[in-house]
């Protein structure tokens, strides 16, 4: 593997993290969280419609007229979440209902929309597809860590096996409503951004307004 | 008359698009620095949502659903797994259309959201509204209610964001917080409150 496939491939992981970095696809990333297998799904749903949408752009990108070109990646995106769709519907029911609307919002995530417009536009087929697939594992990671402590913290389970009893089963463990609420998800992905920005002070964003530092002799 | 009055005030705070379903997320984290972009992406989002959620339910009602095209003679006929495209299709329409007329008859109104309509497109709450509309299965009367009712609690909620974020400029956040942190935080503090709306049944 080149060095240039390397940094296309594993940017997207913590550097330029699609959900944390560069705020795109934040939407499904906070609903489909509460636990982790539809997370799972949506995960793979994603990554699928990404690096296919990103190849079948890239391959026609020099027929594609300017004016047009949103219009034309939205057919392409649409098409291949209505397959995404339909499949669910025939192989995982039960999941599919569980996602609702969602699976069909990936049409409008703006990661696919972002990624077709930003990088397979002007880029070879292959490298479209490695992008793809990195801003793909750099979502899936984010998902996948966020429904872990969602599930794990407000149910007590994983992929619904129990890892820590219920106190009402027996066990001693109080679950924590507020990871399954809404709100939840909204600190969870908060935190997880501060801890980053911890770990990789470069993301931390610059504030127009500073407050000065001010000394303890000068205040007394 | 009272459903609808239910459906409005239920659709506005309790089932609250951005807040309680993380509709449009994208653009309510990153269009919510100032009050007044707020406003006019706010207003934006409601006339949009007020027109193509009822439009969307004439079409499915009259062209998508199963045996619905039997005006054509063809009462075998199901479009439904074609729904997403339409729908997407007919948003897309919908907001270039209401920008040329909003460009020709109302051109105060055009250059205050002017640079906002393009945007709305790829926000999913429209998506995500008549969606809703279609597994809810609401009748047209109804997704007019639902569909003005959503998009006023969008409005409402990015204004309310604006507004703590505006104040929020001159506070001394910690270092890795600043920013889209403290936004996620108080987005999850705002979403923590609307759900004291939660069981209120009119």
């Amino acid at each position: 593997m080149t060095t240039k496939t390397q940094t296309i491939l594993l940017d997207p992981l913590i550097d330029k993290n699609p959900i944390t970095f560069q705020i795109l696809g934040i939407c499904s990333a906070l609903a489909v969280t509460t636990k982790l297998a539809p997370a799972l799904i949506m995960a793979l749903a994603v990554t699928f419609v990404l690096s296919v949408s990103n190849v079948s752009i890239s391959i026609i990108r020099n027929h594609i007229p300017n004016s047009i070109r949103i219009i034309v990646q939205m057919t392409i995106i649409a098409s291949l979440v209505i397959i995404v769709d339909q499949f669910l519907k025939a192989y995982a029911f039960e999941l599919s209902k569980q996602l609702t609307v969602f699976i069909g919002l990936i049409i409008t995530n703006c990661i696919v929309m972002g990624r077709a417009e930003a990088f397979a536009m002007h880029n070879p087929p292959v490298a479209s597809f490695v992008d793809g697939i990195g801003h793909a594992m750099g979502y899936s990671l984010i998902l996948i860590i966020v429904a872990v402590v969602r599930e794990l913290l407000g149910s007590g389970t994983l992929l619904d096996y129990t890892i820590l009893p219920l106190v009402k089963d027996g066990g001693w463990y109080e679950p924590n409503g507020l990871m399954l609420l809404a709100p939840g998800a909204f600190f969870i992905i908060g935190l997880l951004i501060w801890a980053i920005r911890t770990w990789k002070p470069e993301q931390v964003e610059k504030t127009e307004y500073q407050i000065p530092k001010q000394n303890r002799s000068e205040v007394m | 008359m009272e459903t609808y009055l239910s459906l409005f005030v239920r659709s506005i705070f309790v089932e609250n698009l951005a807040l309680s379903f993380f509709l449009g997320m994208c653009t309510f984290l990153a269009v919510s620095k100032k009050i007044e972009t707020a406003l006019g992406l706010g207003a934006a989002v409601v006339v949009v949502q007020g027109i193509t959620v009822p439009v969307n339910n004439l079409i499915t009602t009259y062209i998508l659903n199963a045996g619905a095209l039997s005006w054509l003679g063809l009462p075998d006929v199901n479009l439904v797994f074609l729904q997403l495209i339409i729908f997407i299709g007919v948003i897309a329409a919908m907001v270039q259309i209401l920008e040329m007329i909003l460009d020709r008859y109302v051109p105060k109104l055009y250059n205050a959201l002017g640079i906002f309509l393009p945007l709305i497109t790829v926000n999913c709450a429209i998506l995500g509204g008549s969606l809703f509309m279609f597994n809810r299965s609401y009748n047209f009367s109804e997704s007019v209610v639902f569909g003005v009712g959503s998009g006023l609690g969008w409005a409402l909620a990015i204004v309310g964001l604006a507004a703590v974020r505006e104040k929020l400029k001159y506070s001394d956040v910690p270092k890795g917080l600043q920013g889209l942190g403290i936004t996620f935080i108080v987005a999850g503090l705002m979403s923590l409150a609307f759900m004291s709306f939660s069981g209120i049944q009119l």
